[in-house]
């Protein structure tokens, strides 16, 4: 008996879900007049402030009111993206926007896309896999970043430069990047790194790091933090210790991402350097899928964001109230 | 007369070494005197001021006191959870990430740069008490009354609580600027000591008296040797292991408060991340069977400041960071190895034949 209601219940669930399938397809299939069909896999938005910015600023691009029916799926998990593409592709979207999690596996799945005709367009993350088969990637050049953060501290002409570096997640692009214009720079003009540790973008372990060198007595004069978290938390190691920081003071304090609470120590002088890693590629996005959809070729397949450093000495409000994420 | 001086003394040293306290003693011990060999300045402690102008110490042994708190209110509920369950909670650092994001949250109200708590720092916490403590009764009920296996339950937790602490804040990175906040992180004005080290010796206060003046150990420990008998006894097995939950849901709590109070803000993918590990790693080292059972709380809270110890020590060596787990990992296989039934027997054989040898020499 019991297995017999067991079974029933069983038969009306698949049922259900049958038409349930059935008025899902029915939607997908009726075009809203005109409307470009967009497939955007992003990384989880609560991953970062960054990753959240990046989000909204997607969500407020691809609107009905600019003519675009989007659909959002989110994974930190490369298998589950591509589980994601694979939906996208069997639903028929004009365009499939990555933001992959992972730089393998995504070969076979874009090639499906492409017998589709689905054109591909990358953003933040680039991936390996032939260039024929996505339509364009825009990024950030995490180099450039580097450079630009090291430049600077080079404009600084501190008497001598002892640099605690606090890396992010060791292999990431963006640790890469920033680190190799430092490592760079610290061959080329004999600077002196008190300590290179990844703090894995994470305050918590920044904090320990730079506690650690100051309980071992060793002089510094400059933190080098690859996100704000990690500047953060080595302020935090500075203020329990009686360090001064910030303009004009003892130690300083160079983050990157512009949160915009680390803006705002920019504004109060407590830091001296952010750079920007631009979350906003929905506008570059958009011009691409414009220019595409009127006939055009495009003139470049990687498209580098602009982004900019601030120094605490010329930041503006308006520069916390625009560009902090 | 020397041989029976040694007899003694080889048997108060047998005896000290089947005290479970012994591990963890002798793995404080180790690093000590390994700091001392390499470089004696480690247990330097020097007065200094803080940028808002109070005294604190300073020094590596401040920090170990200081971080190592944490973990040691993490490690009593967890010794308990152990005890009754055979089986450990990895939840503890999501739970410590809703925790944090309720305090927060009651304190900034809605909006998520206050320049005043909208709330008294306790009342929020009280809250984040509650909340903890019911995510830690979601935990028990699911291994109590469902019989899932602990680890299982406690993964549904540990993959989605830290969703759950962003949605409490709406996603929203909030960041408090009263000064009051950062003294339960960092110190109170005038008290040169870190108030996390404070707050560590109430709690072990509280759970010493609780364990002295109620039956809450002796019950766990035999709804951990044998569940069936201790029904049997009239016991309530599934009861004593839902408690024990409860009150690693409250642990969970004060070091969330502690977390957040550091940097008086919150990241909610890396805050007290991988700190499940290091809650169960103090309860390993601290002697107690991982299976449940007996258990030992004094030697627990000992582990965890023994483990700080050893991280503070690698951070002190640049040892690169990301390879800290690795380091611990040798930690766990070492303690795994030495506690299971082949190594004992082979142990407690040695001192036997040690045992023996001296015995013969004193008739010879």
């Amino acid at each position: 008996m019991k297995k017999r209601i067991l079974a029933l219940i069983m038969a009306a669930t698949m049922v259900f879900g049958l038409t349930a399938c059935g008025g899902a397809a029915e939607e997908a299939s009726s075009d809203k007049g005109g409307l470009i069909k967009v497939g955007i896999i992003n990384n989880d938005p609560n991953e970062s402030g960054y990753r959240t910015a990046n989000d909204k600023d997607m969500k407020e691009m691809f609107t009905e009111a600019n003519g675009y029916e989007a659909s959002f799926a989110y994974s930190l998990k490369n298998d589950e993206q591509i589980t994601a593409a694979q939906k996208f592709i069997q639903d028929g979207v004009d365009y499939l926007l990555l933001s992959a999690a992972d730089t393998a596996g995504w070969d076979s799945v874009l090639k499906d896309a492409q017998a589709e005709g689905i054109k591909v367009i990358l953003f933040d993350r680039t991936i390996d896999a032939d260039p024929s088969l996505y339509e364009a990637s825009i990024v950030s050049d995490m180099d450039k970043e580097g450079q630009t953060a090291v430049d600077w501290l080079k404009g600084q002409n501190l008497g001598e430069y002892k640099i605690i570096h606090l890396q992010g997640v060791m292999g990431s692009a963006a640790q890469q990047g920033r680190s190799g214009a430092l490592d760079a720079a610290v061959a080329s003009d004999g600077w002196t790194l008190v300590t290179q540790q990844t703090a894995e973008w994470n305050a918590e372990k920044a904090q320990q790091i730079v506690q650690s060198v100051i309980d071992s007595g060793e002089s510094f004069n400059v933190i080098y933090a690859e996100n704000d978290d990690m500047a953060k938390g080595a302020v935090a190691a500075l203020d329990k210790a009686n360090i001064s920081h910030g303009v004009g003071k003892d130690v300083v304090v160079m983050g990157f991402d512009c949160n915009k609470w680390a803006l705002e120590e920019l504004l109060n002088q407590n830091w001296n350097y952010d750079g920007q890693c631009n979350p906003f590629q929905a506008s570059y996005i958009n011009d691409i899928i414009k220019k595409l959809e009127a006939g055009e070729t495009l003139s470049e397949k990687t498209i580098i964001m602009d982004e900019k450093g601030f120094d605490a000495s010329t930041i503006t409000q308006e520069d916390v109230d625009k560009y902090g994420i | 007369m020397q041989n029976k001086e040694m007899k003694s003394l080889s048997e108060s040293v047998m005896k000290l070494f089947r005290k479970q306290i012994f591990i963890p003693i002798a793995a404080l011990l180790v690093l000590a005197v390994f700091n001392l060999i390499t470089d004696p300045s480690f247990f330097k402690i020097t007065l200094g001021y803080n940028s808002v102008g109070d005294p604190v110490l300073s020094g590596y042994l401040m920090t170990i006191l200081d971080y190592g708190s944490e973990l040691a209110i993490l490690a009593i509920g967890m010794t308990l959870v152990t005890a009754a369950t055979g089986g450990q909670d990895i939840s503890v650092g999501a739970g410590i990430a809703i925790a944090g994001s309720v305090v927060l949250r009651v304190l900034c109200g809605t909006d998520s740069r206050p320049e005043t708590l909208q709330a008294p720092i306790i009342v929020a916490f009280l809250i984040s008490c509650v909340v903890a403590m019911l995510f830690g009764a979601f935990n028990g009920a699911l291994v109590a009354y469902f019989k899932i296996q602990p680890m299982v339950a406690t993964l549904i937790l540990f993959t989605a609580g830290r969703s759950i602490a962003a949605w409490i804040n709406n996603n929203e990175l909030p960041i408090i600027s009263d000064p009051t906040f950062s003294y339960f992180g960092g110190f109170i004005p005038g008290i040169p000591v870190p108030t996390p080290f404070f707050i560590a010796v109430a709690c072990m206060v509280i759970i010493a008296l609780v364990l002295k003046f109620t039956t809450l150990g002796l019950y766990t420990q035999s709804v951990g040797i044998n569940e069936s008998s201790s029904r049997l006894n009239g016991l309530n097995p599934a009861f004593i292991k839902f408690i024990t939950f409860v009150i690693l849901g409250l642990c969970v709590a004060v070091a969330g408060l502690i977390k957040v109070s550091r940097l008086s803000s919150i990241n909610y993918s890396v805050i007290a991340k991988d700190i499940e590990m290091d809650a169960i790693l103090a309860v390993a080292l601290g002697g107690n069977a991982l299976s449940g059972g007996k258990f030992n709380m004094t030697a627990s809270i000992l582990g965890a400041y023994v483990i700080q110890f050893l991280t503070t020590t690698l951070y002190k060596f640049n040892v690169q960071s990301d390879a800290l787990s690795a380091y611990k990992a040798v930690v766990v296989i070492v303690l795994v190895v030495l506690s299971t039934p082949v190594v004992r027997e082979f142990l407690s054989g040695l001192g036997k034949k040690i045992k023996a040898m001296i015995h013969v020499k004193e008739v010879g």
